[in-house]
């Protein structure tokens, strides 16, 4: 929409300008200058080209990492959205109830990532942790720093302990959005539970759930903390998702150039991904209506 | 005074106003009158400054205005919902725009007095908005147009939301409310009723252009288009083709009828003829009026709206008392001679009833 | 299809109601006859809405019985009513055709598919909807939109009744007139009991046998339109109905003659007042008040004329009473400031304590 010029609040975006420029954009432009180039030290830097691109495409190792986060992200979206909507579902819309069930859903959201990851560290543990040692005291054999399964396992529930209550609140607030006379008119049309799902609450729901999917992808996809806290991307190599194998190729084996080079694509891959989840559900078989006009 | 020229606003390649000029005096109250998306509402954000034309200008008081944002004019605006600010009492709503300009206590006291006084609401200015009634709240909206003494005053259909009687009691308030302000009052509304009533002067949009201005009545007795009769007609405008030969029109089939003294100097062929629903009488089936079906009847009390049926044309008539008849029931729809009004091809008028 | 009563249906939104204000609907006994066409009419608040939920069975009744064809059915919830209700918002299906809209209620009573198709094409044709019926009923326009939720209604040939709450609010009034004509005329073609839900006199009166006029959660009125607007009950009823509504005026009876602002009021009758009386007033409605020269006319002031296009309003002065009359296109307006007016015998009314006083035979 074409607005009436205003130049004061252009004053209002600068400082917003000015904080991404120097925390994304430049930082962002000095990888990319970091990945076509190569350096022995001493701040001798010389050009290569495309080199490190084609390495890091080529090698098994990222495509390896890559998977498994490919992996993580899928299954932790195949858990939290469907699992976030039935809590969402089932909360009270009024009363008492609601403030308690908010209250306990946005617990966890306020705990800092890695003290989650400390938590479920221990908490999994074999020796002193509750869940570890119950479970091998019945008899399953479960150690996440032997055991590539059971690592997994220990991360993916933490990941939707700690961020299923999100998908849960977005929905819920799309859920009481939806005017009673939605309801009441699909009562009258002797409309099922599902069929209530199905017509009213999923087609409302659609704008919030996006968010909801693009959120929960965008920062499964970058998860760094948690596994680097509980499993280190170990045992082996089972939990070195892309952003832990980075860390571990920049900072532990100082590859600065194949390192940026990595980041840039998972940057693209990010952004690449998110554009597609978007596209998709958009599509006019997902999006809402314009409302009551 | 405010002058739009030649102003068009087009959105996403669609155009929402088309060449539309005007100028208001202060001191009256400006009628935008014209259906859902004719324009009404794009062309009062205009004017606000809240967009910005596509091209035109915009003149208030001589001064080109066209690019200024709302901010900088003194602009005040309600609204169809009712727009207050919940957690303020209303005593602090009204005297918001007060508060804004940093005007001095002493002042804002006597001013939203004065103006919760005018408005009927001066017993709730310690409550708040939500416990007041629909009609109550927009009074609150309205007082707080009224302390901010604007020089432009925008209502968007600010009586749609509100129950039939409250909107009539407010209806004959609002004139004398906003008048004695000297500012230029504009106000939207879908409803010709409310037009005449309450308007100086009336505009009526159709489309995103100005289909006609004048004072109400002469549009309503003078519609210089076919369109402008119908926006000014509730019911609506009977409406049929003819063919003029002499001192008959032919309405198609055997439908013959005589042609009214104001028609008679118009040439012989095909013309438009329109017909407002309290000139056409009924009977029964006899005689050369238009033989036609009864498809139902309304009756308001007072009156009687029987919609009737012919040659695929649906007509209104509107008659006084109550009078029982069914639908499928075989009338004579008997139209008065001298109150047709007659439109060329174009839809211009050509022929319009001595009044 | 179904008789409808309500008895002795009263119902408050606290849980522990302690007096008569806290009961939005206040006792009340209502008998809606198989097939009747049903209004009504009030102002916000009415306890109208509250009245309507009570018998789709979206909400129970704090006391009182709901009975559909002498069965009680007040403890049932809506979808085993039988009830099709439509809101004052459109309510469609966004991800549904029109068709699959029109179908749905059809749909999940498992009723085959081709009776399904036949009825939907019928009823699509009968509210002008063929031409959408594989569009999306989101990219409609609101009138539009409304008919899918009226269609939604009519599709099912079993309903005991279709109620109607504010249905045309979102609608422009040129689109008014055509959806309540149709909605007349589906009336008559199917003969559904319809209950009409408003607060726009109207369209109560173009669209009821019978309106039933409330206020404050009581029945002020149940009458023909002609007789709510002829000789309302009570003088609520006189000013919510009209428009202008009825000229009520204070008045004093001596020696069984009215008399107003100190002149004598010729009504063509006598007045006996029942005993107790304390406020009397006369009604008489814009539309029976006549600007008349005769020697016994009232002398008013003439404040303001407003122009309605085919009628004027007169707004005139007696002394320190306001009253309204209406001059119909073609009648000559009051010259000057002054003039008289007399009022039609037959529909000048005399009320004590609001209450008509019925005239003596």
């Amino acid at each position: 929409m074409q607005k009436t010029h205003d130049h004061k609040a252009l004053w209002l975006v600068a400082p917003a300008l000015l904080l991404v420029a120097f925390t994304a954009v430049i930082p962002l432009m000095t990888v990319v200058n970091y990945s076509v180039q190569d350096t022995f030290g001493n701040n001798q830097f010389f050009w290569v080209g495309t080199e490190w691109y084609r390495e890091i495409l080529r090698s098994d190792r990222f495509h390896a990492a890559f998977l498994r986060q490919i992996m993580f992200s899928a299954t932790i979206l195949a858990i939290e959205i469907p699992l976030g909507l039935a809590i969402a579902l089932s909360m009270p819309k009024k009363g008492l109830g609601v403030s308690v069930c908010l209250v306990l859903m946005a617990l966890p959201l306020l705990i800092p990532w890695n003290v989650v990851g400390t938590i479920w560290q221990i908490f999994a543990r074999v020796d002193i942790g509750l869940l570890g040692h119950t479970l091998n005291g019945l008899g399953i054999d479960f150690n996440y720093t032997q055991n590539a399964g059971a690592a997994w396992a220990t991360l993916i529930i933490m990941d939707v302990w700690h961020w299923t209550s999100l998908v849960v609140l977005l929905c819920y607030a799309g859920l009481v959005a939806i005017p009673p006379a939605y309801y009441q008119a699909a009562r009258i049309d002797g409309a099922s539970r599902w069929a209530v799902f199905r017509y009213i609450e999923l087609p409302k729901m659609s704008r919030v759930l996006l968010i909801a999917v693009l959120l929960r992808f965008m920062d499964s996809f970058m998860i760094y903390t948690e596994p680097f806290v509980v499993t280190g991307g170990g045992p082996g190599n089972a939990t070195t998702f892309l952003s832990v194998d980075l860390v571990k190729m920049a900072i532990g084996q100082f590859d600065l150039g194949p390192a940026a080079a990595m980041s840039v694509i998972y940057f693209l891959i990010v952004i690449l991904v998110s554009w597609a989840f978007y596209t998709i559900m958009t599509r006019e078989d997902f999006e809402p209506s314009g409302g009551a006009r | 005074m405010l002058e739009l020229k030649s102003i068009t606003k087009h959105e996403r390649g669609q155009a929402h106003v088309e060449g539309v000029s005007l100028s208001l005096e202060p001191g009256k109250l400006h009628i935008l009158l014209g259906p859902t998306l004719s324009g009404k509402t794009t062309l009062m954000r205009l004017m606000a400054g809240l967009d910005r034309p596509t091209s035109g200008e915009i003149v208030m008081g001589g001064q080109t205005i066209t690019g200024v944002p709302v901010r900088k004019r003194n602009v005040a605006m309600v609204y169809q919902q009712f727009v207050n600010y919940p957690s303020l009492s209303v005593y602090e709503n009204i005297a918001s725009p007060l508060r804004v300009r940093g005007a001095a206590r002493r002042d804002i006291r006597k001013k939203v007095e004065g103006a919760a006084e005018v408005l009927g609401i001066k017993e709730f200015l310690s409550r708040r908005p939500n416990e007041l009634s629909g009609g109550q709240q927009q009074r609150v909206a309205l007082a707080r147009a009224l302390v901010k003494e604007a020089s432009l005053v925008l209502l968007d259909e600010p009586l749609a939301n509100l129950d039939y009687k409250l909107r009539e009691e407010l209806r004959t308030e609002l004139p004398r409310i906003f008048k004695g302000s000297g500012a230029v009052i504009v106000y939207a509304t879908s409803e010709p009723r409310e037009a005449m009533l309450i308007g100086d002067s009336v505009t009526c949009l159709h489309e995103g252009r100005i289909a006609s201005t004048g004072t109400a009545r002469a549009l309503y007795d003078h519609p210089n288009t076919l369109v402008t009769a119908k926006i000014m007609s509730d019911p609506p405008l009977n409406t049929i083709r003819i063919e003029k030969k002499g001192a008959v029109l032919k309405l198609g089939g055997s439908s013959r009828l005589h042609v009214g003294t104001h028609m008679e100097t118009l040439a012989d062929g095909p013309y438009e003829i329109g017909l407002r629903a309290h000139h056409l009488g009924i009977s029964a089936p006899a005689g050369d009026g238009i033989k036609a079906v009864v498809a139902t009847t309304e009756v308001t009390g007072s009156e009687t709206m029987v919609h009737a049926e012919f040659m695929e044309t649906r007509w209104v008539s509107l008659l006084h008392g109550v009078h029982a008849l069914n639908a499928g029931d075989k009338i004579s729809l008997n139209p008065d001679a001298d109150k047709l009004f007659a439109f060329d091809e174009t839809g211009a008028l050509v022929a319009a009833p001595a009044s | 299809m179904a008789q409808i009563d309500l008895k002795n249906i009263a119902h408050s939104y606290a849980a522990a109601p302690s007096s008569e204000d806290d009961f939005a609907l206040k006792k009340l006994d209502v008998s809606w006859k198989d097939g009747g066409a049903y209004a009504l009419l009030g102002p916000s608040g009415c306890g109208k809405t509250t009245l309507l939920n009570i018998i789709s069975g979206l909400l129970q009744p704090t006391q009182g019985a709901v009975l559909f064809n002498g069965a009680d059915i007040t403890s049932k919830p809506p979808e085993a009513r039988n009830i099709a209700q439509v809101f004052q918002f459109p309510v469609i299906y966004d991800t549904m055709t029109v068709y699959q809209n029109l179908a749905f209620p059809l749909h999940n009573r498992k009723v085959p598919k081709r009776e399904i198709d036949v009825r939907v094409r019928r009823l699509a044709d009968m509210l002008e909807l063929s031409k959408y019926l594989s569009r999306k009923a989101r990219d409609l326009s609101a009138d539009e939109k409304q008919k899918i939720s009226l269609g939604r209604g009519l599709i099912r040939e079993d309903v005991a009744a279709i109620l109607f709450d504010e249905p045309l609010t979102v609608i422009d009034p040129q689109l008014k007139w055509s959806l309540r004509s149709q909605l007349k005329r589906l009336h008559a073609e199917f003969n559904h009991t319809m209950i009409y839900v408003t607060h726009d006199q109207t369209e109560a009166l173009t669209f009821a046998d019978q309106v039933i006029v409330m206020s404050e959660g009581e029945i002020v009125q149940t009458a023909s339109p002609q007789d709510l607007f002829e000789r309302p009950a009570h003088t609520f009823v006189g000013r919510f109905i009209g428009s202008p509504g009825m000229n009520v005026l204070p008045c004093a009876i001596d020696n069984a003659n009215v008399v107003l602002a100190g002149h004598e009021v010729n009504i063509g009758r006598s007045v006996t007042l029942p005993s107790g009386a304390e406020r009397i007033e006369l009604g008489v409605r814009p539309e029976f008040v006549k600007i008349s020269t005769d020697e016994d006319a009232l002398p008013v002031t003439v404040e303001a004329i407003e122009d309605a296009g085919r009628y004027r309003i007169a707004r005139l002065r007696l002394h320190d009473l306001q009253l309204a009359a209406i001059l119909p296109d073609g009648a000559a307006l009051p010259s000057g400031g002054t003039t008289g007016v007399s009022f039609d015998t037959e529909n000048a009314h005399i009320y004590a304590d609001g209450h008509l006083v019925e005239r003596q035979a």
